[in-house]
């Protein structure tokens, strides 16, 4: 989640800080979407050259909790791409200018849909307080304002991560539960069928051999 | 609006965010429709518009709206859980003219509210400090909602795994129970039917 950075009143101050921010934006972009069975699912960006970016993805629910993932760059390099895996996070510094693209696929799974989150962060956060026309350092105000802020920013980012696994982990504990509430089921009436028709079957032996001999086994 | 996908023309993109209760979302979004003659995406297409559907956790529906092509949307929850926002376009045509497909840019924020940014037009370093403190203050209510919406999602797992546990012990005793009672039934009721034909 992006702080905006702040505005001068300054008009020249102002179009430097628009130049600065076009140079390195910062964006963060994180998705969580539901990728269905056998699908592919691809994201883009355009990414400046030399910024810093971050890619971290996370299975919630479905199946083995495992998906596909694989980071190209604007001339088809292949930068990262991991088969199966359940959560990573990726960083790296954009070598050329272009479009970036990442894809998500479940095709080696048959029926389960997956849920998958990810974040992708582009660039670094604007400072909170821009130091073009400023004439002191900033004030104890500021600088607390700045260390609050990271704070936070960290702050949230934990509770993200903790917010998906416990969703996982949830997701699970809600398998296992209908898992074995059908296997309990099942398990019974099987075993009913089974010792029932067990009996049935072994008094049809005797019954029809009756009538052709009078004794049978001893 | 960096972060774009393609989607096909009438196919619905959905995407899900888990939300506490009270929480403003905001998206933005652009579309672009692919042009087979010029092999490229137009800048806007026009008539062409989004249908933004916003399901509640309660399988309600918050919002449907249509939009143009480029729009934005916000939305405020009243309950907390998963919502699914879903994307699709008004675009008629059928499915034989395929080759076409849908380029979709989206911004989503969560509990974000952007204060107005003119009052930082003064050059008042005290208003400065203000409007850092007052978006501050509004990220850490955000995060005290988080964490009260984590309390009673975690009550719901440990719930959860409470009930799969009693429910191993009680389907394991009345198995058990099963087992041995169909035993001595099959016992009883052999014993029964060979001394009725006079084999034992």
């Amino acid at each position: 989640m992006p702080l905006r950075g702040s505005r001068s009143a300054e008009p020249w101050g102002r179009l430097l800080l628009v130049v600065a921010l076009a140079a390195c934006a910062a964006r963060a972009s994180e998705i969580t979407f539901e990728l269905p069975d056998n699908a592919k699912q691809c994201f883009y960006e355009e990414i400046a050259q030399g910024t810093k970016c971050t890619l971290e993805f996370q299975v919630i629910t479905g199946g083995h909790y495992d998906v596909d993932c694989r980071l190209e760059d604007p001339e088809g390099v292949v930068l990262y791409k991991e088969m199966k895996k359940q959560y990573d996070s990726f960083t790296f510094t954009a070598s050329r200018n272009g479009t970036y693209k990442f894809c998500f696929s479940n095709e080696f799974s048959t029926f389960t849909h997956k849920t998958v989150y990810f974040d992708f962060q582009v660039g670094e956060d604007p400072p909170l307080f821009p130091s073009e026309n400023r004439v002191t350092a900033l004030t104890q105000m500021e600088s607390a304002c700045v260390s609050i802020h990271e704070a936070l920013k960290s702050v949230i980012d934990y509770q993200t991560h903790f917010r998906l696994r416990e969703a996982q982990g949830r997701s699970r504990a809600e398998d296992l539960n209908t898992r074995v509430a059908y296997w309990s089921i099942g398990e019974a009436i099987i075993l009913l069928v089974v010792s029932i028709g067990q009996v049935f079957l072994l008094k049809s032996f005797f019954s029809d051999k009756r009538t052709t001999t009078t004794c049978v086994g001893s | 609006l960096a972060l774009y996908f393609h989607s096909g023309e009438r196919e619905e993109k959905c995407i899900i965010e888990d939300i506490p209760t009270d929480t403003l979302v905001i998206g933005n979004y652009k579309v672009q429709r692919w042009d087979i003659h010029k092999h490229e995406f137009l800048e806007s297409a026009p008539g062409l518009g989004m249908f933004v559907t916003v399901t509640t956790p309660s399988a309600e529906v918050l919002l449907s709206k249509l939009y143009g092509p480029e729009g934005t949307f916000s939305f405020t929850s009243h309950l907390s859980g998963e919502h699914i926002i879903c994307l699709q376009s008004n675009s008629t045509r059928f499915i034989a003219f395929a080759g076409s497909k849908l380029r979709i840019h989206l911004d989503i924020r969560v509990g974000e509210h952007f204060l107005d940014e003119s009052v930082l037009q003064a050059k008042d370093k005290v208003n400065a400090v203000n409007f850092r403190l007052e978006h501050l203050i509004e990220q850490i209510h955000h995060i005290s909602k988080e964490q009260n919406y984590e309390r009673e999602r975690e009550e719901k797992f440990r719930k959860t795994s409470e009930e799969t546990n009693s429910n191993i012990l009680w389907w394991a005793i009345v198995q058990t129970l099963i087992l041995i009672s169909i035993g001595i039934w099959q016992i009883k009721s052999l014993r029964d039917f060979f001394i009725s034909k006079k084999l034992v």
